[in-house]
């Protein structure tokens, strides 16, 4: 996706800057950190271009763990090497653990109290309504698709892993190669 | 992984983060099911509960492992299921990120990234079936679970606002 704003990356972040930036897209990360860092990288500081921060970003989607965490350490390592890295890394996760840490020892005290259970009861219900936006949305394009594979395999694993509970390791070993190995012969066609 | 609480918390994230393809979201089946089911470290209950608080933290969702942590061993527990989860991830991202040019385009890569993306979204729809489960114990909460689940779709307003709804909503007693 190109972007007109920011045609050139312009500036480099120094270790502090990193540190900060992401500190603040952490804090500011209700719903989600991409929008965010987007927002502030590509847009506010130029540090990258669209398509850097699409390229960047899809190899964070590519390794396993948090998307925004493994961008984080990329971003940082590109500007700062391990040092860059870890000062992100720092911003990203030091202010919101700090903040969960301080609610978790008032879930500790208070987890009894029946209106705190209740106002948690409903967030989580909205919570998992979120999710299943997230769902529908991402299942789109793939159910839409005529002779694919895709749905096959994600409903194979929402079976496996929601209603038989199986252990994540063991699907997961069962089931990434065959749907590669699909998607391999697909794509080549 | 019995003994030590902080050797079997670090152990169950270092190795669930491995298996967590399309994010924290895609992890939450696995961590319910170890937190819940196999360690009986907290009830269903005290699970929704904690990832409801995860949601209304600011920071990326994956801090939900910091409150599985807190609840299980204090603020150790929390720092080590933190670190547990986020660094073999960070190593291996930090490594891949240095050959990243060599292989992007590589016919292999793209198949992986495509393969993985079906898995993925059954691991999320899992997340969201073992989630509703645990959050929703009466008609009108699977309502609240099913209009958020309308609202974010159609609309694009700040879920926080519907964050505050159901949070109300539970004070008054309906849900």
């Amino acid at each position: 996706m190109p972007d007109s704003a920011a045609p050139v990356a312009s500036s480099q972040p120094s270790l502090t800057e990193l540190f900060t930036g992401f500190a603040k897209v952490a804090v500011s990360g209700f719903g989600g950190a991409l929008p965010w860092a987007r927002r502030m990288i590509v847009e506010q500081r130029h540090w990258m271009t669209a398509d850097e921060f699409n390229e960047t970003f899809s190899l964070s989607q590519f390794l396993p763990g948090p998307n925004i965490v493994n961008f984080c350490v990329v971003f940082g390592s590109r500007f700062g090497g391990a040092a860059g890295a870890a000062v992100a890394l720092a911003g990203l996760l030091g202010p919101p653990v700090v903040i969960v840490t301080i609610l978790a020892g008032f879930y500790a005290h208070f987890g009894d109290l029946a209106a705190l259970t209740r106002i948690l009861g409903g967030i989580a219900s909205a919570a998992a309504g979120l999710i299943i936006a997230n769902v529908i949305k991402m299942a789109e394009p793939m159910f839409r698709r005529r002779r694919d594979f895709a749905p096959v395999v994600a409903i194979v694993g929402f079976v496996a892993v929601a209603l038989v509970r199986w252990p994540l390791p063991l699907v997961f070993a069962v089931l990434a190669p065959v749907s590669v190995a699909l998607a391999f012969v697909w794509l080549r066609r | 992984m019995n003994g030590n609480p902080l050797l079997s918390l670090f152990g169950y994230f270092a190795v669930l983060s491995l298996f967590a393809v399309g994010g924290a979201n895609a992890a939450i089946p696995e961590m319910h099911r170890i937190a819940v089911d196999v360690m009986h470290w907290m009830t269903d209950r005290q699970f929704a509960d904690n990832f409801a608080m995860a949601q209304v933290a600011p920071g990326p969702n994956v801090i939900v492992v910091t409150l599985i942590g807190y609840h299980v061993a204090g603020i150790t527990g929390a720092a080590v299921a933190t670190v547990g989860m986020c660094g073999p991830t960070c190593a291996m991202a930090f490594v891949v990120a240095r050959f990243w040019d060599r292989f992007k385009d590589a016919p292999w890569r793209i198949a992986i990234q495509a393969g993985l993306v079906p898995v993925s979204l059954g691991l999320i729809a899992a997340s969201a079936f073992v989630l509703a489960r645990a959050a929703d114990h009466s008609v009108y909460a699977w309502l609240m679970t099913a209009a958020t689940a309308a609202v974010t779709y159609f609309t694009r307003i700040n879920p926080l606002w519907v964050f505050l709804i159901a949070g109300l909503l539970g004070l008054s007693g309906w849900l």
